[in-house]
């Protein structure tokens, strides 16, 4: 064990390989608390294995994750889930065969054994915080519709509302705004804004004047290692990140 | 965006008849009232044969068309059940008396015939009703524990799944053909009698225990019924769907998929004990391969996301093949090929597909009042094979 952090999320001579190639190698960084933390940089930079790491899905080869100190390369996904961190996925993960409300519904915080799920029941606690967090992700007109139809944006919405209802200390959001308008761009920032308040949040995006908008620290990877940290207007004129990053 | 009244959430919908109950109302009718009053007991008895692989096909609507987890070895678990059952009625009918000629008497025959001087201890128990009842639910459900927790804790699915779990079910009727003094062999446990003294084998008894079968495989599909109503059942489709984003929503997706698993195998168990109260023996012809994968399709025909489908496919095909084997025996297997083929490439969900498709909306249309959502299963766009 290290000496406890006063960090949220310490990460700390995180490495993976596979097979021989170390796709993160050596890597720390840390969040604050009420902290947005943005990672940044090329295409196979080891971004979105960050996240991996961090949620459970791949195991670390060496070194260490801690949340509040506690670490989470021993735990599983869902007791990491549970422990308070909440990761949303790249394309958006959303259950096309259920309605909106259902799908809030499966994310909320309450009977997640099998018998609690069968036990479960839908009562006023959960149709209220269904609708708070419908209402917050532009969504409350859409409660009774089945998932599959939303457009693009929709669904990023929806899994970013599906983590909200759990409440997470650490939001984990892989490219939130991939492939929206311009128009849910700005809605996606102001939601991210918004949904800040007590909580920090993790961010990869590629779109730097949506980084630029919300980001109070950035970190800049590069072929598994950090290249530059700290905040934008650093980051922006960094030789070395131009070199390998913004300069293309 | 359109709000339509079908979708209303579930909670609102209470205190009205909704088309699922509408529905199981009228199989009820139909398998309490009609098949009865229209057939004689030998087809009414073919009938009760045919229904209790409906059990097994309610199981694989939850297993393989709710949680997407293809089990191509129910068969395993009707066996049991039915095994578990068999042992019973054969220890009645193996009374001291009723086989004083064997050199062994008070053993089942086959015991005998193969030279065994003793009961083995694992029939001892099976001189019990009660235990032999909570037998054909309690030790298919555990061997489906032991299977699931070894393949879905180390994350096998999909089609490594399918296999494995035929695998077994080669190895299970391979055990029992091959154990022949243990389990009767290739012929079964054959030559039951009664059960606590009551005749299974007179047509009255055949009419009781039709209507017990009957009700049984109701009160079966209100269970499913509940269950995917539940949050688990969402929580099952959701993991279909989307099982890194269940796991990474604070569930052990793992401990749903055994859930389902066993539930599913339980419903199998008690459609295999009620096929052999009903026909009167059990043997490996109904725990391999071919059979196991007989039943899926039964419940690919019926509609793998309608329990109600399933019931009718199970019916429909079972009816089909006795008819087909006895004009044009050499025929069958062709058809069934065909059949299952049909079924993938043209309406991979099954007659319930079909039914919501083509009927219920023009039902709908005569009818003031809306069908239900909850009528019409959500059908995936998925093939039959995913």
């Amino acid at each position: 064990m290290t000496n406890p952090t006063d960090y949220l999320l310490a990460v700390e001579g995180l490495t993976v390989s596979f097979d021989g190639f170390k796709a993160v190698n050596d890597l720390s960084f840390y969040v604050d608390s009420n902290e947005i933390h943005v990672i940044i940089g090329p295409n196979g930079a080891g971004k979105t294995t960050v996240l991996d790491l961090i949620c459970g899905r791949t195991k670390a080869s060496g070194g260490s994750i801690k949340f509040r100190n506690r670490e989470l390369t021993a735990m599983k996904e869902h007791e990491i889930v549970k422990a308070g961190v909440g990761r949303k996925f790249q394309n958006p993960s959303i259950y096309d065969d259920l309605t909106v409300f259902e799908n809030l519904e499966i994310s909320y915080p309450r009977g997640r054994t099998v018998f609690g799920a069968l036990a479960f029941k839908r009562d006023a606690a959960v149709r209220e915080r269904v609708a708070e967090i419908a209402e917050m992700i532009f969504l409350a007109d859409h409660l009774d519709q089945r998932a599959e139809y939303l457009s693009h944006g929709q669904k990023q919405w929806l899994e970013i509302g599906m983590l909200l209802i759990q409440d997470p200390e650490l939001l984990m959001l892989d490219e939130p705004v991939a492939g929206m308008s311009v128009n849910e761009r700005k809605k996606t920032a102001e939601l991210l804004n918004r949904i800040i308040r007590n909580r920090s949040v993790l961010v990869i995006e590629h779109d730097m004047k949506f980084v630029e908008d919300i980001a109070h620290r950035v970190t800049v990877l590069h072929q598994g290692k950090i290249l530059s940290e700290g905040s934008m207007e650093r980051v922006k004129s960094d030789p070395k990140v131009i070199e390998v990053y913004l300069g293309h | 965006m359109t709000r339509t009244p079908q979708s209303l959430p579930q909670g609102r919908r209470l205190g009205r008849i909704d088309g699922d109950v509408a529905g199981i109302l009228l199989l009820a009718a139909l398998l309490i009232i009609v098949l009865p009053l229209g057939l004689d007991i030998f087809r009414l008895n073919m009938v009760g044969k045919y229904l209790t692989y409906a059990f097994v096909a309610l199981g694989l609507v939850l297993c393989w068309g709710s949680a997407g987890i293809l089990s191509l070895g129910q068969g395993i678990f009707f066996g049991i059940g039915g095994y578990c059952m068999a042992m019973f009625l054969k220890l009645e009918a193996s009374s001291p008396e009723a086989t004083k000629i064997q050199s062994t008497p008070g053993i089942p025959d086959f015991m005998d015939w193969n030279q065994l001087k003793e009961l083995p201890w694992f029939w001892e128990p099976f001189h019990s009703l009660t235990f032999a009842t909570i037998a054909v639910v309690a030790v298919p459900a555990l061997l489906a524990f032991i299977v699931g927790l070894a393949m879905f804790k180390r994350r096998v699915g999909g089609v490594y799944f399918a296999i494995i779990t035929q695998a077994f079910a080669a190895i299970l009727t391979i055990l029992i053909i091959g154990q022949q003094g243990y389990t009767g062999g290739i012929n079964g446990i054959t030559d039951l009698r009664t059960l606590k003294g009551w005749d299974i084998r007179t047509d009255e008894a055949k009419l009781v225990l039709y209507f017990v079968n009957a009700a049984l495989l109701i009160g079966c599909i209100l269970l499913c019924l509940h269950v995917r109503r539940s949050k688990l059942g969402r929580i099952l489709v959701a993991l279909r769907d989307k099982e890194d984003r269940v796991r990474f929503s604070g569930y052990d997706v793992a401990n749903f998929k055994i859930f389902v698993f066993c539930f599913a195998a339980a419903l199998s168990a008690v459609g295999g004990a009620m096929f052999t109260l009903q026909v009167g023996f059990m043997s490996p012809s109904f725990v391999g391969i071919v059979p196991s994968i007989e039943m899926v399709i039964y419940c690919a025909v019926g509609g793998r996301l309608s329990l109600l489908g399933a019931v009718y496919g199970t019916l429909l095909v079972n009816w089909a093949k006795t008819m087909l084997s006895e004009s044009f025996p050499e025929l069958w297997l062709f058809a069934m090929g065909a059949l299952f083929i049909g079924v993938v490439m043209v309406f991979p969900n099954g007659l319930a597909g079909l039914y919501q498709q083509f009927i219920a909306p023009r039902l709908g249309r005569l009818l003031p009042r809306p069908a239900s959502r909850a009528s019409a299963p959500i059908i995936p766009p998925h093939t039959a094979a995913d």
